[in-house]
């Protein structure tokens, strides 16, 4: 586990910015994945008490803390609603109940893992990060982002109307995913949001002309896969085919 | 630095490293059933409730539990006397090192749906591993107390 020598709650999100400018301290999320690492942190800096876990809805969009836990994704009605159950589905695997009540979005999101189920998620939807320099950005482009010092406040969400389906593969439940796939039919453009390649998360986008079948194959065409552990390239080329032509149908396939 | 918490009801006032975790926190007060098992957030073992949810304390620091209310099953004896017996009438319990954590999971999911499906229990105790039962153990054991409560 990381040696860390000072703990503060920040107070304002400048405060937790000024103290982030240092390189050897971090901001601590839920500090699920950073606990695994090794060395040393100065100060860890924890922005529990900023009121940045709560997810607001209004008619327009939703509005996402950084601290807001994936059970609370789990559990949201209007998000849930919206994503029609997408979203509850994209954090249900993902190891336990008491896991997902410490993990958070911010460090989801901050973190872009490979494995992340959330980051797929949300990427299927029109969705925007707030960072507290940094301004307000697509998801889409900070994901490609380097890292930097900034503070990740949340996320916003716009109510498009739009249908989502969510599918991945694990080889156990509660285990990493080997792909994710979110798939919406968004400002009438499917967008395939495929994960876990093993590389983080990418957006792909297609014709409503195309068949279930042609535009799944144009999928694992477009998205390079890897092996590792969980499963060899050539097998997650192949699960990329079969869970997009799945989440097209499912969201009652193209035109 | 100094923290303060509530643990099991009585206010804990103490001063810890800034990396200490609650489990080590926790223990170091005499809770001795919040065991130590994977240590990389998978096998439940270390469950308490803090403000009533179920979280993991081998991954939190204790200084982010200052201010809350942590409860242990120490704290819950008289709560999970009521099913516990129907998990040990199965055998589920065998070498019992996963079972504290089985029971404040459990004592969660009652709170959160007092009537679950078999799905549901499966779904909120996966992140509880056991690896001597199989789980059917205590899904019997936890369905034969709901029934019994009909």
């Amino acid at each position: 586990m990381i040696a860390i020598q000072n703990y503060v709650r920040a107070q304002s999100l400048e405060e937790a910015w000024e103290l982030n400018q240092k390189k050897r301290n971090r901001v601590i999320g839920g500090m699920l994945w950073l606990k695994m690492g090794r060395g040393s942190v100065n100060t860890a800096i924890d922005l529990c008490d900023l009121g940045l876990d709560t997810i607001e809805e209004t008619d327009g969009e939703f509005t996402i803390g950084a601290m807001v836990t994936l059970r609370q994704l789990e559990l949201h009605p209007g998000l849930n609603a919206y994503t029609q159950g997408a979203m509850a589905k994209a954090v249900k695997d993902i190891v336990g109940v008491q896991f997902r009540n410490i993990a958070t979005v911010g460090g989801s999101i901050w973190g872009r893992f490979g494995f992340s189920d959330v980051l797929t998620v949300f990427l299927s939807m029109e969705c925007y990060v707030k960072l507290h320099k940094g301004g307000i950005l697509p998801l889409e482009e900070f994901v490609n982002r380097k890292y930097d010092r900034d503070i990740l406040v949340g996320l916003i969400v716009k109510k498009v109307p739009a249908r989502f389906s969510y599918q991945a593969m694990r080889i156990q439940r509660t285990d990493f995913p080997v792909i994710t796939c979110a798939l919406s039919d968004l400002h009438g453009e499917i967008r395939a949001c495929i994960g876990a390649r093993p590389n983080k998360a990418m957006v792909i986008r297609g014709s409503r002309e195309l068949s279930p079948a042609a535009f799944a194959e144009e999928a694992a065409r477009q998205a390079p896969t890897g092996s590792n552990i969980r499963g060899s390239a050539a097998y997650r080329s192949h699960l990329i085919r079969v869970l997009t032509q799945r989440a097209l149908e499912e969201i009652g396939g193209t035109t | 630095m100094e923290i303060s918490l509530t643990l099991n009801g009585k206010l804990i006032k103490d001063n810890i490293d800034a990396d200490l975790l609650l489990i080590d926190f926790l223990r170091s007060h005499g809770c001795y059933s919040v065991k130590r098992g994977c240590e990389t957030a998978n096998c439940g073992l270390c469950t308490v409730l803090m403000d009533g949810k179920p979280i993991l304390s081998c991954s939190m620091l204790a200084a982010r539990a200052a201010g809350h209310q942590v409860q242990t099953l120490e704290g819950l004896q008289e709560e999970a006397k009521e099913f516990v017996g129907f998990i040990a009438d199965q055998g589920a319990d065998q070498c019992g090192f996963c079972n504290p954590g089985f029971v404040m999971n459990t004592i969660a999911l009652l709170r959160e749906n007092p009537d679950p499906t078999d799905d549901e229990i499966r779904a909120y105790l996966a992140g509880n591993l056991c690896r001597c039962s199989g789980y059917d153990g205590q899904l019997r054991g936890i369905r034969n107390f709901l029934n019994s409560r009909k």
